[in-house]
């Protein structure tokens, strides 16, 4: 078959034929892969969630609340609160925002703080995703520090930040501190029953 | 088989990365780490392959003014399809490589692949350009991939090679590492293709 010319007729026809061939492959790939997208960003939540508190057996996306832009997850066992995970974010990222999973006991203690998503620059900021930095945070109860802030030691707090990255150490701090003063403002008084659960919880850590 | 030469052409004496310099920019961006090079190098096969095939089955309903239009539309299908399906089974990798697996449709590789020979070739030559172009671009930027995570970051796909607490030179997962390392690549490769003349 020999190529067909250029005229307008042909341009129009080919490209709109093009077009409709490619949106119907497109709609059908959309279709299915739709599932496990959806399934795998809940997996991925639901692990988060897990990474940050202690054993649980509820389901926590299945009672989120939405305060400021940051989803908190109460989880509970046999009906006792256990704590809650908070993704929160930071906008004072070296790249701009960065998201944190962070976990709350009830009596306010974090338990656990996990890296989302971020775009720091790799070998400097990245570093916080490693134990050395992330686990300063673990049992850290933000309450007993001066004007109950968690804060790197450059600014006067107590958290060693990661050399070379100050700033997107300073930015962590932001992401739980901003995550701390709305679980204890909001959720820890009408959610989580503080007396019960800290003596269930001696156990736990 | 006379049409292996296809295949081998973009693994060696053509190589997209290493000797035509085309698709720099996520040459340059993503191989951060040897895995991503592999990511990367597969989503971008998977696109060139597809998109020459279609383009060398279409090539005669495609009038030449508006070719340019009608090969975007068909790469970008491609790709939007490698985006869906990455982020459904492979939602660890795709985070990592995120912005750069939509920029595959401007990739020159693949819009140079379809103007420069799929759209003059027949089917089977088309897509074993395809692969060897994209298995060529795989290897380039595994390599560098790996180069520089060594440096960088003492380890190989994710595997300590060197000791926890090491030195390494940091500057090498950094944007000025990617230029350097690139630069002392292409040399070797014109220094080997000297030395053995082909």
């Amino acid at each position: 078959m020999a190529k067909l010319d250029s005229s307008l007729k042909n341009m129009i026809l080919s490209l709109l034929f093009i077009s409709i061939g490619m949106s119907a492959a497109l709609g059908f790939v959309y279709n299915l892969t739709k599932d496990p997208i959806a399934r795998a960003s809940k997996e991925k939540e639901v692990k988060a969630v897990k990474d940050v508190l202690p054993p649980f057996n509820n389901d926590p996306t299945a009672e989120i609340v939405n305060i400021e832009n940051l989803v908190f997850y109460p989880a509970s066992k046999d009906g006792v609160p256990v704590g809650c995970a908070v993704k929160t974010f930071t906008e004072k990222g070296y790249s701009g925002r960065f998201d944190l999973m962070v976990g709350f006991l009830p009596d306010g203690k974090i338990y656990n703080v996990v890296v989302l998503e971020q775009k720091e620059t790799p070998g400097l900021g990245t570093k916080m995703k490693e134990p050395k930095f992330k686990d300063q945070f673990n049992a850290l109860d933000i309450g007993i520090l001066q004007n109950k802030e968690v804060k790197v030691k450059k600014d006067g707090g107590t958290i060693d930040a990661i050399s070379a990255a100050t700033i997107s150490s300073r930015a962590f701090c932001d992401g739980v501190q901003k995550a701390y003063t709305v679980f204890m403002r909001d959720i820890a008084p009408a959610k989580m029953n503080i007396k019960d659960s800290t003596n269930n919880n001696g156990g736990n850590q | 088989m006379s049409q292996i030469k296809y295949f081998t052409n973009g693994l060696f004496k053509e190589n997209p990365t290493l000797v035509l310099v085309l698709g720099t920019c996520p040459t340059l961006a993503v191989t951060t780490s040897a895995i991503n090079g592999i990511g990367m190098g597969a989503a971008t096969t998977f696109v060139l392959v597809f998109s020459n095939l279609l383009i060398a089955a279409l090539k005669n309903l495609i009038p030449n003014k508006v070719r340019i239009a009608a090969f975007i539309v068909i790469i970008a299908t491609f790709v939007t399809i490698v985006d869906l399906v990455m982020k459904a089974f492979t939602p660890d990798l795709y985070a990592t490589l995120g912005i750069f697996i939509p920029l595959i449709v401007v990739n020159c590789i693949i819009l140079g692949r379809a103007e420069a020979f799929a759209q003059k070739s027949s089917i089977m030559p088309a897509i074993l350009d395809g692969l060897g172009m994209g298995i060529g671009f795989t290897l380039a930027i595994t390599l560098m991939g790996s180069i520089r995570e060594l440096l960088g970051n003492g380890s190989i796909f994710d595997i300590k090679l060197l000791a926890e607490d090491a030195n390494t030179i940091l500057i090498f997962i950094l944007p000025p590492g990617a230029f350097i390392t690139y630069g002392y690549l292409i040399a070797m490769m014109n220094r080997m293709k000297k030395r053995y003349n082909i």
